[in-house]
């Protein structure tokens, strides 16, 4: 056990875990929009830095990767947090100055109007935290889409631009997306996540009639977990 | 297709997935650029997504997945080079090879790219083609150069 305060409260927390997790399992709120629990912490956003203080001297880091230590001292909104927070938000709001997510983000921290010249502000809604990237290797386990290219170019986008041939069509990637970055619609017995340039049919349920959920994804868990050949026959509901 | 340079590149080292790179830099080394094909059949062949290899190889400038010629001349515009006069040698080379930064000439014998510093200032204006540094560069000495390696 690992005894450490954070915003001046006494805590006890595992060896091996963030200053991110222990935060949220005792009710302190730190704001981010790259961390999601079933996922390996990745720190791209920094929206969760927090101050620590040990040996007489403060560091900024970012909390969803830093580990606790014993005895350390964490301040989640301190004036130099705050100062830093506003200046990451000051930057996603100049790339997706009209994301709503990023905007209201941005106002909760005083941010009404973005301080960059309209030249500079960018209309894009991915902020490149690589959530869908990481669900689609770590979850999923098919790897369909990553990070291409370096530095102002680096983008999200399946193998040499193309349609992802690896996708299931499963749309964790939709679902994880913390901005709406990634389109995604249902369309009859179709489902179309445009980002990728894939299509799907869906499978219809033998019981209701409704289309359910792409019928490689399905193939795809049945492979994997050797299910019998009609198991998703029928949908969860009419099950 | 299966390609049995790819597949020998490979088996050179044992299929390691840890050695990803050093594998595409010896696929590049024949092909003088990493054709998708290629990509593709070490991606399968090593049991690597895709995604993780077009991922990398966009990464790194030391790839390229337009085709290049088979000599690569590398002209350093670094401060030192500068000032000793690299834009004019730069030049002759764009107009001896009929070409501009970052082309390849249409018999894909030369692909001509720029770089900030070789980390041989002192003996600047300097040039590298397939790896070999050629110093103290002037517009006179581009052609017999360029044609050593025809």
């Amino acid at each position: 056990m690992i005894t450490l305060s954070i915003d001046g409260r006494e805590l006890k927390a595992e060896k091996g875990q963030t200053i991110l997790q222990v935060a949220s399992e005792n009710g302190i709120d730190i704001p981010t929009l790259c961390y999601h629990e079933a996922l390996e912490p990745y720190g791209a956003c920094r929206l969760c830095v927090v101050e620590i203080f040990k040996g007489g001297r403060s560091r900024v880091v970012a909390s969803c990767l830093y580990p606790v230590e014993e005895g350390l001292e964490v301040k989640t909104s301190s004036p130099r947090v705050l100062d830093n927070r506003k200046m990451i938000l000051e930057l996603l709001l100049a790339r997706c100055c009209k994301n709503k997510v990023i905007q209201e983000l941005a106002a909760q921290m005083g941010i009404e109007q973005p301080s960059f010249k309209p030249e500079y502000l960018e209309d894009n809604d991915c902020i490149l935290c690589g959530l869908c990237v990481r669900a689609c290797e770590q979850v999923v386990g098919v790897s369909a889409i990553s990070l291409v290219n370096r530095g102002i170019t680096k983008e999200v986008a399946p193998p040499f631009f193309e349609a992802a041939t690896a996708c299931i069509g499963c749309g964790s990637c939709y679902y994880v997306c913390p901005t709406g970055a990634i389109k995604m619609e249902d369309k009859g017995d179709t489902r179309i996540i445009h980002n990728w340039k894939v299509e799907f049919k869906l499978k219809k349920c033998k019981v209701c009639g409704n289309y359910w959920a792409p019928e490689k994804q399905l193939d795809y868990i049945r492979d994997k977990l050797h299910l019998p050949e009609e198991f998703f026959d029928v949908c969860p509901d009419c099950k | 297709m299966m390609d049995e340079k790819v597949i020998a590149v490979i088996n050179k080292y044992n299929g390691d997935k840890g050695q990803l790179i050093s594998i595409l830099q010896d696929i590049q080394a024949e092909y003088y650029y990493l054709p998708k094909e290629a990509l593709v059949q070490a991606s399968e062949a090593m049991d690597i997504p895709l995604s993780h290899v077009y991922s990398l190889v966009t990464f790194f400038k030391a790839f390229s997945l337009e085709p290049r010629g088979k000599h690569l001349v590398s002209v350093c515009l670094g401060t030192a080079c500068h000032v000793r006069g690299v834009a004019r040698v730069l030049d002759k080379i764009e107009r001896s090879l009929d070409i501009g930064r970052g082309e390849t000439t249409k018999d894909h014998k030369f692909t001509l790219e720029t770089v900030n510093c070789m980390g041989c200032c002192a003996v600047g204006p300097a040039v590298k083609i397939d790896g070999e540094y050629f110093g103290q560069m002037s517009t006179d000495k581009v052609d017999p150069l360029l044609a050593k390696f025809e």
